[in-house]
Parts: structure tokens; sequence; C-alpha cells
């Protein structure tokens, strides 16, 4: 921690919030909120002169609100910068007459009331997302008696109550009534593995965190007796086999079987257990002097402000998605953007460690070079045909299309730089004046005419875009989910390039059902191009009833990458539409649209 | 040979069993041959191995080809490879096409091996119909901010921007909270070795 602080090529900002992302690999423009902390950060020498003075006290969220701290505090005391905060919300206030002490107090003045947020502008090639997780709050496991009993604590408390900087100073002890004690439980998965209340995954950690507590327990205090009630201990990495015997040669007493039930002892505070034994298969009453819950861990509940920000995908846990499990374990889907620790599943230190290392080597790939190649995806405008109405550069989610002037007859212009391909300007100007490289009409229109050359009717067309969509069909094939084999795939960038002439299209050559897939709003890859896609949809569903053709015909998903169950449900059930439709329907539907297009 | 002719190569992976246990790869090949504008179609047990991938590079050479169709794995996975090798024999990577036949054919119809044949040689016709119009492409470079960003200040953070810092990269180490640390530096001591996690 320290050396971060002391890096000559490392800025910190702390308290601090990435506020705007812009631009693409290589060339990101970031906003960042640095918070008005109230004490000059340079300044500070950490002497905590201040606090003395200061008469407002809270609960310490680094102590778990086991002990307090002032308005104006160091989180902890090893915190890096090394310097004293005040949370302004809780201060009683500026003028002499509120408080003001703390400045009265600090000879060196550091102390700022009229400290503003500020407003860093960035430019970098490359992010790593590092934002980590959150720890289970045990609240809505009413049965653990969390809330109800003191003695009843998470795997964080006893953290902070067993550290010598802990608010007992080290001299461990159990909440109600300070004493040392003689009987301690620890109940295993708690918030995790479970169907019904909290996570379906198991977090990893707390299975070895356990059984280092134990142990720490064991060092220190060998007379406590130690039980571990569990559901399989998962001791798999180097070294755990090894720490889990020790545990159980000092004694730690493990048993298979999760408590169903806890009481408080209202005289004594002691905890009563029930739990069967699955081992033994019986039922056992334990009475025990404290009881920790070893709590998993989550995704952060902000986690979506970072993935709209960077257009990243989440898996159905909420943890970041990889490009791929086995092969791409710390890329993502936006170019330049790298994962690393528990932001992208629950892990220990070691393993968040590896992979930090392994994105700043990939992001290092990146670093290295002077320029990279962006891929040829980019518009073609043909001049001949556009009439300047400036539709293609008002839907570009990049603002990548220029200079257009309906009004003085001005054409467009493409920054290429800009573009990031998503073929929505294509698809929405009016004349077909745009195309886009690689993704071209011409080219599409030969996918759908071999797609649909033969037996039409039997094939359900699906535009599936690349990022989101596709992949969740590439999903349901990794996963072996089984579907009918109707579906006929055509990829595109993003959702947003599939034009009505192509739906139109597909319905002329017989095809009996069309699905337009595509991102889940929050994650479409171009900013908001899949709303373009919405609209476009719903104005053709208005036309094909209009033209008495049913517009359940055309189908919507949005279907993300980790959604192969949907891919695979989805294509389950347009099957079911698919055989519903009448070789009389098609016919119509071909002849009322010839007419048209 | 004129100039514009179009001279399409077709490889079929079998991708040992992942392919080849649901779909009849050779009935796959057979049909592909016989698409208009393919001059070659070819089985491979493995077409991504460094065999599979010579084999590529060497049709295309002796047989003049200036399109590929890789019917396999998804475009997702291996198309930076498959563009790699045919432009390490000069074909701009944009000439190539791919069939996604194991993602989205062999693995999700495992148990009917006739349907799966007939879907996975649609899938083939299809890219063999947009392979005939692909055209090479220029790809656009853009130079590299030199710099980067790790958001979050935990364990992770702190690695990376450490090791991207060491390497001689500027870093810029955005923290949510007063300080650095994360959850780790509220841990007294950790697992597996035991001491003081600060
Ligand atoms: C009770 C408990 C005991 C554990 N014991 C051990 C052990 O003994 N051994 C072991 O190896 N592992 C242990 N672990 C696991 C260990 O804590 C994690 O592996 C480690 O903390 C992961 O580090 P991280 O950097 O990924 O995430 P975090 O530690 O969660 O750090 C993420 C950081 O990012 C910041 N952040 C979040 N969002 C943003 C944002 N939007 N912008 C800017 N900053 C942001 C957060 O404030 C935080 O500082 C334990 C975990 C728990 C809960
Ligand atoms: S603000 Fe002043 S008194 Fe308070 S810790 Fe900093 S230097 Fe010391
Ligand atoms: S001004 Fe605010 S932070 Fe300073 S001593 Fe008074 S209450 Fe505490
Ligand atoms: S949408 Fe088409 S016609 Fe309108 S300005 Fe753009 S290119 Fe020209
Ligand atoms: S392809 Fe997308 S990003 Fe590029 S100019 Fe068109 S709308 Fe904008």
């Amino acid at each position: 921690m320290m050396d971060v602080g002391r890096h000559p090529r490392i800025k910190l900002l702390a308290y601090s919030e990435v506020e705007e992302v812009s631009g693409y690999v290589g060339n990101f423009k970031v906003k960042v909120r640095k918070k008005a902390r109230y004490v000059d950060e340079e300044e500070c020498t950490a002497c905590g002169d201040c606090v003395e003075v200061c008469p407002v006290i809270r609960p310490d969220e680094y102590q778990m609100g086991l002990s307090s701290r002032r308005a104006i505090y160091i989180p902890f005391p090893q915190g890096v910068p090394s310097s004293y905060i005040i949370n302004i919300e809780e201060c009683l206030g500026v003028q002499p007459i509120a408080c003001g002490k703390c400045a009265e107090k600090c000879d060196k003045g550091c102390i700022d009331f009229d400290m503003k947020d500020q407003i860093v502008e960035l430019e970098v090639g490359t992010i790593i997302v590092a934002v980590g997780m959150e720890v289970y709050d045990p609240t809505p496991l009413d049965e653990y008696g969390y809330t109800r009993f003191e003695n009843v604590i998470t795997t964080l408390e006893f953290e902070r109550l067993i550290d010598s900087g802990g608010p007992l100073e080290g001299h461990f002890a159990r909440p109600t009534d300070g004493k040392m004690l003689k009987r301690i439980g620890f109940i295993q998965c708690v918030g995790s593995r479970a169907e019904r209340r909290g996570n379906p995954y198991c977090s990893n950690i707390c299975c070895m965190n356990t059984v280092k507590d134990s142990l720490l327990l064991r060092d220190h205090y060998p007379e406590i007796d130690i039980t571990v009630f569990y559901l399989d201990m998962r001791a798999f990495g180097k070294g755990f086999e090894d720490l889990y015997k020790r545990s159980k040669d000092a004694g730690v007493r493990y048993v298979r079987g999760l408590p169903g039930e806890v009481k408080e002892d209202p005289q004594t505070r002691n905890l009563l257990v029930t739990v069967e034994n699955t081992t033994a298969c019986r039922l056992e009453e334990h009475e025990l002097d404290m009881l920790v819950l070893s709590v998993g861990l989550e995704p952060r509940e902000d986690s979506k402000t970072i993935q709209q920000l960077l257009s990243l995908s989440r898996t159905t846990d909420g943890f970041f998605l990889e490009s791929h499990p086995k092969l791409k374990p710390v890329d993502t889907s936006t170019r330049g953007v790298f994962l690393a620790g528990c932001a992208e599943g629950p892990k220990d230190i070691k393993e968040s460690v590896t992979q930090a290392s392994a994105a700043a080597a990939r992001a290092q790939i990146i670093l290295n070079q002077d320029k990279i190649p962006i891929e040829a995806i980019t518009p073609i405008i043909d001049y001949d045909l556009c009439n300047f109405c400036g539709r293609c550069a008002r839907v570009c989610p990049y603002g990548a299309i220029v200079d257009v002037d309906p009004k003085r007859k001005v054409p467009p212009r493409v920054i290429e730089a800009a573009c990031a391909g998503c073929g929505t300007c294509s698809a929405e100007c009016p004349v077909g004046a745009i195309t886009q490289r690689h993704f071209g009409d011409e080219q599409i229109f030969a996918q759908l005419e071999a797609m649909l050359g033969e037996r039409p009717e039997e094939k359900i067309v699906v535009f599936a875009c690349h990022w989101c969509s596709y992949a969740g069909g590439d999903m349901a094939g990794v996963s072996r989910l089984q579907y009918p084999p109707s579906a006929r795939v055509i990829r595109t960038m993003c959702s947003g390039r599939t034009g009505e002439r192509f739906i139109l299209r597909a319905f002329t050559l017989g095809a009996p059902i069309v699905l337009v897939s595509g991102c889940h709003f929050a994650d479409c890859h171009y900013i908001n191009a899949n709303r373009w896609t919405q609209r476009r949809v719903e104005r053709l569903w208005d036309r094909l009833e209009r033209a008495s053709i049913r517009p359940e015909r055309l189908q919507l998903e949005w279907i993300s990458a980790a959604e192969g169950q949907k891919f695979a449900r989805t294509m389950r059930e347009l099957e079911e539409m698919r055989k519903k439709v009448t070789p009389e329907e098609i016919e119509y539907t071909k002849q009322v649209l010839a007419e048209k297009v | 040979m004129p100039e514009d002719e179009v001279r399409i190569g077709v490889f079929v992976c079998e991708c040992g069993l992942n392919i080849a246990g649901s779909v009849d790869c050779e009935a796959v090949r057979d049909y592909a041959e016989r698409l208009p504008g393919v001059a070659l179609a070819v089985r491979n047990r493995y077409t991504c191995s460094d065999p599979g991938q010579e084999e590529i590079k060497k049709a295309i050479v002796e047989h003049h080809l200036n399109r590929v169709v890789v019917a396999s794995c998804t475009p997702r996975l291996h198309e930076p490879t498959f563009r790699k090798c045919i432009s390490d024999v000069g074909l701009n990577p944009y000439l190539l096409e791919m069939a996604n036949i194991r993602e989205q054919c062999s693995w999700v119809h495992l148990h009917d091996r006739e349907a799966a044949t007939a879907k996975a040689k649609d899938i083939v016709k299809i890219a063999v119909a947009r392979a005939r119009l692909l055209e090479p492409q220029v790809e656009m470079e853009v130079p590299v901010t030199k710099a980067a960003l790790v958001i979050g200040g935990g364990v992770a953070g702190i690695q990376a921007a450490l090791d991207l810092a060491d390497a001689g990269h500027q870093v810029y180490l955005v923290e949510k909270e007063p300080s650095i640390g994360g959850k780790m530096a509220q841990l007294n001591k950790t697992f597996p070795t035991m001491d003081c996690s600060i």
C-alpha cells in the first residue's frame, strides 16, 4: 500500500469516482470527481491532534461499527493517502459558533471548509477494473439471529475483534459481557450456495477463512472449544489441505450439517444451536458462547455504474463477465478494458493478485505499441444517393458523423477514429446511401438469399449482435443446451445494424419468423444504439399490422452473453411459433411486400 | 485464370469429436465442394492447430485461393487466429469467413445427427454466399496514449497499478473510499501464509 503512495509514476486519486468515459482503445478520455476531503491531503501529517477536539462521535465503519470515530478521522492508521478527512454530513459546522474546533487545533492549517469537489480529466490508453466485491449481509437469514443476538457476529466482525489494531486491541472477548469465552461455533456457507436466500454460487474464500480463524484462536486461546458447521469443506488451493489438516489435528471439531435454528438463552446470552449432523445421522444441540457466520462475497451494488460507463457485461451472478472463461479470463468485451480481482468473481488474495498481474500484462500489450489497428468496419457513404437529411449523424452514438446540413446541402463526413462500427447509421439512412464495411448490405442480402433459397418455411432468421446475443448463442452451445435446429443466425456487430431492408427482405424471401436480438439496454456495446433497434422494430410492427401481416412474426429479444439459457429457450419458443405460420400466410406476405418494397 | 475469379477454400473442422460427434463432416465437405465459387473443400481434425493452419496456407498458395471459409467454432474464439493465418501468406485478413458449426450447431443438436448435418451444410452455404462478396479492407491505425487507469484500490488494483508503473507506464489509480486497501485492509491475518494483511 505504501508503495503506491510513493511511486513516482502512480497518481493516486482517493475519495474519487469515475463519472464519464468516452473514446476507445488506446484513446480513452475519463472524467474523475475528486471529492472534497476538507483536509489538505498533501499537508496533513496525520498527527491526529484534530481528533481530540471533535465532539461528534460516530460508529467506525472500518471496525464494523464495533468502536467509534469522530467526524474528522483517518479510515485506519495505515491508510494511504495518510491524511485525515472530515465527513461533512456529520460535522457540526464551519462557523466558529457552531464548532470549527479542529481547524483551530491544526497548527499547520490543513483544514479547509471551503474545499470543493474537483473534476480531474485524464487521458489513458487502457483501463483496469478492480472494484472488488461486497460482503454478504446476513440480516435476511433470521434463523441465525444475527440481528437479534449480540453474540452472533460475521467473519468480518471477527477479523476486527481479534485484530490487535481492532476495537478490543486484540483482547478477544464476547460482545455482551466482554468476557473470555469457552465455546465458539462457525456456520459456513452463509449467503452462499443457497437457492432461496443469498447467492447460488460458492464464495470461494469462506472455508479457508474459517480454517484460518480456527488456527488463530488455537494459537492464542488454546482453551477455547471450536466447532465448525459445514456443508463441504473446500480446501482446494496450494497448501490449503495442509492448513485444514492442522486445524483438525489441533482439535477443531468439524460437524457436517448446517444449523436449522439458533436460539439464545436470555439469562446467560449463550446460543443454542440445533443441527442435523449428517455424518452421524443424528440431531444435535450445541450450547455456545459465541457464533460466527462465515459470510460470502457478493458483487458490489454500484457495479451497474461502472458497467454502463465502460459498456461491460455481467454474469447472472452480477460479477463482471470476462471475454472467455478459459482463454481470455481478464479481457472484457470492450477492447482495452481488463478485469482484476473480485470484480470478476469471488476469489482470495493470491488469485486476485495473480489476475491483477495478468491484467497489467495484457494492458501493456497495448501500452507498448505506438499505434494499434482499428477494425475496418466503418461506414462508407455514397454521395450520389445521399440527400443530406442528417439522420445518420443524429443516430450515431459516438458523434462520429459530422458536417451534414440539410438546409445548406452539406454532405455528412465520417470521423473514422471515432466510429466504433455499430452500423446504426447504415441501418437508419432512409435512402440506403450508407453501407458498413465488411457488413455490407449486399453481403447480408446474399446471406439471406442463401439461407432462404431452399425450404424457407422451415427456418427462423435470427439477427444477433456480436457482443451479447450471438455470444449468448455460443454460451448455449458451451453449456450443451439443446434446441430445435431451425435457427439460422446472421451476426452483425450491433443490433443497430439490422435495417428494415434486411427484415423485409427476409419476409419477402419466405421467412416464417424473424428474430432481432441484441444486448439488454444497459449492456449495449455502442452506448445506446440498440434503442434505435427497438424503435425500428416497433415501426415495422406497425407497418406489418397495417399490411395485415401478423406482427408477432417479427420478434425482438434482448439476450446477454451470459444468457445461454435464454437463447435456447427463445429458440424453442420461436420454433413453436414457426409451426403455426401457414403456407398461405407466407405466400400472402411475399406478395404484399413484393408490391411495396 | 481471370483476375477477379472467386476461388474459395472451405475448411471443415471436426474439432476431434466436438463437431464430428454429431455432424457428418465428410458430408458437409462434399456439399461445400459443389457450392458456387468453391475451388477446394478440405476436412481437418483440428483446423486451429499448427498443422491445420499450415494446410490452409499451403492450399491458398497451391490452389490460388482468394477467399477462405473455416467451418468450425465461433468466430468469437478463432477469427483472429485464422485472420492472421491467411494474412501470413498474403491474403487480406478480411477475406476470411467463419461458419459456426460447433457452438451453434453440433453442441446444441447432440442427439440428431441428420438434422445437425443438414444445418451445418446450410450454415456453410450461407458463409460461402457471404464469402463470395467479401472485399479486402485496410485497417486504420490509431495512436496509443501511454497511460493506464486503474479503478479500485483493493489488493487487485494496487497490484495492477504497481506492475504497470514498475514497467514504466504512467498510472492513475482511482479509489472511491478515502483510503486504498479494500477489504484486505480489514483482515487481521490471512491464509494461507497466516501473516498480517497490510
Ligand atoms: C471475512 C473475509 C476474510 C478473508 N480472508 C482472506 C484470507 O485470509 N486470505 C485471502 O487470500 N483472502 C481472504 N479474503 C478475500 C480477500 O479479501 C479478497 O480476495 C480481496 O480483498 C480482493 O481484492 P480486490 O482488490 O479484488 O477487492 P476489494 O478488496 O473489494 O477492493 C476493491 C476496492 O475498489 C474500490 N472501489 C469499488 N468500486 C469503486 C469505484 N466505482 N471506483 C473506485 N473505486 C472503487 C473499493 O473501495 C475497494 O477499495 C477474505 C475476505 C473476507 C470477506
Ligand atoms: S489536520 Fe492538522 S492536526 Fe489534524 S492530523 Fe492533519 S496535521 Fe494533524
Ligand atoms: S468542525 Fe466538524 S469535524 Fe471539526 S471538530 Fe467540529 S464537528 Fe468535528
Ligand atoms: S442518413 Fe443517408 S441520406 Fe441522410 S445524410 Fe446520412 S447518408 Fe445522407
Ligand atoms: S457505424 Fe455506428 S459509430 Fe460508426 S458512424 Fe455509423 S453510427 Fe456512428
